[in-house]
């Protein structure tokens, strides 16, 4: 990728390595997310944890690298879509089977991945969630200037 | 199904707000005040819906049984509550519409106004602990937000200041929680009593005791946990100082405090005696620092914990009589308080101060105002046929007749201090001698039509005391608290006593 900052962040070595693991953290953060009904963890861990991929670029590259490629109103709309979705899926619940957030899909084959009924699904949400008001949270602190004097 | 709108409606505006209303700001508007509306008129049915119910509806969420799932439990003192939040939220959010256009972000506030209420019918609502935690979280943080929304840096310090003890203190809840669960294995409230009731009363349960009259004091801004609230309530806009002080304080504290202490832990009178001596300390203190303030938010902040004392007393003495006058009273107060708050936010926004010393004469000028705040003076110090003249005097009846008549002369006589404070805010802002401030921009439509619609209802509120609706609205409100642990025995039948404990 073109970089057009290249004397702002850390040093070659730091970038180098990023370039490497900030891929391993994004999809560990995944991993997380769809085994969350099967394994430790869940839509919110796994979204911090994508969110810290994030978070890491923007350590090792410097803020403006990271300013240039993301887009901050998608940012906050995806954030307010999955929260929207998450409610809508309760309402469906409340509409199926009359409690709010009621488990309406088929339960499944234990231990396998689609398993679970709808909490896969939740899971997914509440990451997008999670990541993108995590990532919004550290990326206004970043971009706030310091005012001079 | 009726339960849940109270927390999936607001819920779902504020995301709302937030997609869709970021590049046209006026949809924000639109959105808050339909979903306001929404839940007003739910409450509404709720309430006159409740008796057919036989006093209790329960809502279990994703359709699993109490005590394995969170339950939303509807009983007489739940509506009441959120009606009394209703009005409050519609009448701020239908004033916030062009008061907010001072300020920048407008999405935000209402999205983050939303938000609060959302906390607030939550914690009203539920019939679990961990949840009513997470509620007050989401009405709590959301409330910080909004204190610090004018940026400014003496506000920024107030959100500051609220945040810190506010977190501080809800970590004493959750410590609270934390041993309940550890030893009762159970968070559904009810259920809590249950396992309390068949084990007896442990030691440790006093420490619990404690733990929550310090966490859910500091919510209600009870005396020696007040120290936030003069500077957290003048420092919001108005319509969220109407908020924070016509029903957060109330919701988060005072019917926190009742429902655990009455019908958890069957209103424990070491408890009622402590609450009892903080009530009064905050009528004290509260009514005296109030009359030296010359910040009319500020005065009014004061004036809030005073007032939020007669409520506590009239809880405490834990007579029927007592608990008509606090629940009355919790209901005049968030009225004619968040009314007092819109008028100080007219006056603001009209002249751009609110230090009394620089206004006066302004009755001629802001002839709605002027008038609306006296409405509110007359009614929160207690003149017939005022709405605050029938609970002041409930309460000090109630602490005459239950034996306690020192305190029942010190209320009648702080309710003179109340008088004299807004009196103070009469002379100063809108009679008398001309101030330097001038009239720079007129209040507009919809401030002046909330203010007079919040005027009118202190007096048409005063209907309540009206026997025949006393008896049949109000008195099912005193028995549910008065009740004490029946509320247990109420939701018994629906716990699920399967082999998991």
């Amino acid at each position: 990728m073109q970089n057009n900052f290249p004397n702002e962040g850390m040093s070659v070595i730091v970038k180098t390595i990023t370039r490497f693991t900030v891929w391993l953290i994004f999809l560990y953060g995944l991993y997380i997310v769809i085994h969350g009904h099967l394994s430790p963890g869940g839509g919110f861990a796994g979204g911090v944890i994508v969110a810290l991929s994030y978070v890491h670029l923007t350590l090792a590259y410097g803020k403006n690298f990271v300013m240039e490629r993301v887009n901050k109103f998608a940012m906050n709309s995806l954030e307010a879509i999955a929260a929207i979705l998450i409610v809508l899926t309760g309402l469906v619940g409340l509409y199926v089977t009359g409690y709010f957030l009621a488990n309406f899909m088929g339960i499944g084959k234990l231990y396998t991945l689609l398993s679970a009924g709808y909490i896969p699904m939740l899971n997914i949400f509440i990451c997008v969630k999670v990541s993108m008001g995590l990532y919004l949270v550290f990326y206004y602190l970043a971009s706030f200037k310091q005012q001079e004097g | 199904m009726i339960l849940s709108q109270f927390i999936f409606v607001p819920l779902l505006a504020a995301f709302l707000i937030v997609l869709v209303a970021r590049k046209k700001e006026n949809i924000a508007a639109v959105i808050a005040l339909a979903a306001c509306a929404w839940i007003l008129i739910v409450s509404f049915i709720a309430f006159f819906k409740l008796p057919a119910h036989g006093g209790m509806i329960l809502n279990n969420t994703s359709g699993w049984k109490i005590p394995y799932t969170i339950s939303l439990i509807l009983d007489n003192l739940s509506s009441f509550m959120l009606i009394v939040v209703s009005i409050v939220a519609f009448f701020s959010a239908f004033y916030a519409i062009q008061y907010i256009n001072h300020f920048t972000g407008k999405w935000n506030f209402f999205a983050l106004f939303m938000l609060m209420v959302t906390g607030m019918n939550g914690v009203i609502l539920t019939g679990d602990f961990f949840n009513l935690y997470v509620f007050m979280e989401i009405a709590l943080i959301s409330a910080y937000a909004l204190v610090a929304f004018g940026t400014e840096s003496e506000e920024l310090e107030a959100a500051f200041k609220y945040a810190t003890m506010g977190a501080i203190t809800s970590t004493m809840i959750l410590f609270g929680i934390g041993i309940l669960y550890s030893y009762t294995s159970t968070l559904t409230m009810a259920d809590v009593g249950l396992q309390l009731r068949s084990a007896g009363t442990p030691k440790l349960i006093f420490l619990v005791y404690g733990l929550f009259i310090a966490g859910f004091g500091l919510k209600t801004a009870l005396v020696p946990f007040h120290a936030w609230l003069p500077d957290a309530h003048p420092s919001a806009p108005a319509p969220i100082s109407a908020m924070l002080s016509g029903v957060l304080i109330k919701t988060l504290g005072v019917y926190a405090l009742v429902r655990i202490f009455f019908n958890v832990f069957g209103a424990p009178t070491v408890v009622l005696q402590i609450l009892m001596l903080l009530g009064t300390l905050s009528i004290v203190i509260g009514g005296f620092l109030s009359v030296v303030q010359w910040d009319f938010k500020r005065l009014l902040g004061f004036s809030s914990i005073s007032q939020v004392g007669f409520i506590v007393i009239g809880f405490a003495l834990g007579t029927p009589l007592g608990i008509l006058g606090g629940i009355l009273h919790l209901f005049y107060h968030a009225i004619f308080k968040s009314l007092l708050f819109l008028d100080s936010g007219a006056v603001e926004y009209a002249t751009d101060t609110r230090d009394l010393r620089q206004l006066g004469g302004l009755s001629k000028e802001l002839k709605v105002t002027s008038a609306t705040t006296m409405v509110g003076t007359l009614s929160i110090s207690g003149i017939p046929p005022f709405n605050g003249f029938f609970s002041k005097l409930i309460i000090i009846i109630a602490c005459i007749s239950a034996g306690q008549i020192v305190i029942g002369i010190i209320a009648a006589l702080m309710s003179i201090v109340t008088l004299a404070y807004l009196l103070k805010v009469q002379k100063h802002a809108f009679y008398g001698k001309k101030g330097s401030a001038k009239v720079l921009e007129k209040v507009p439509f919809a401030m002046k039509t909330a203010m007079i619609i919040l005027a009118a209802l202190c007096l048409i509120s005063s209907a309540i005391m009206i026997p025949s609706i006393r008896k049949n609205y109000l008195n099912p409100i005193v028995d549910t608290v008065m009740g004490k642990t029946s509320y247990i025995d109420k939701i018994e039948p629906y716990l699920d006593k399967g082999s998991v404990k």
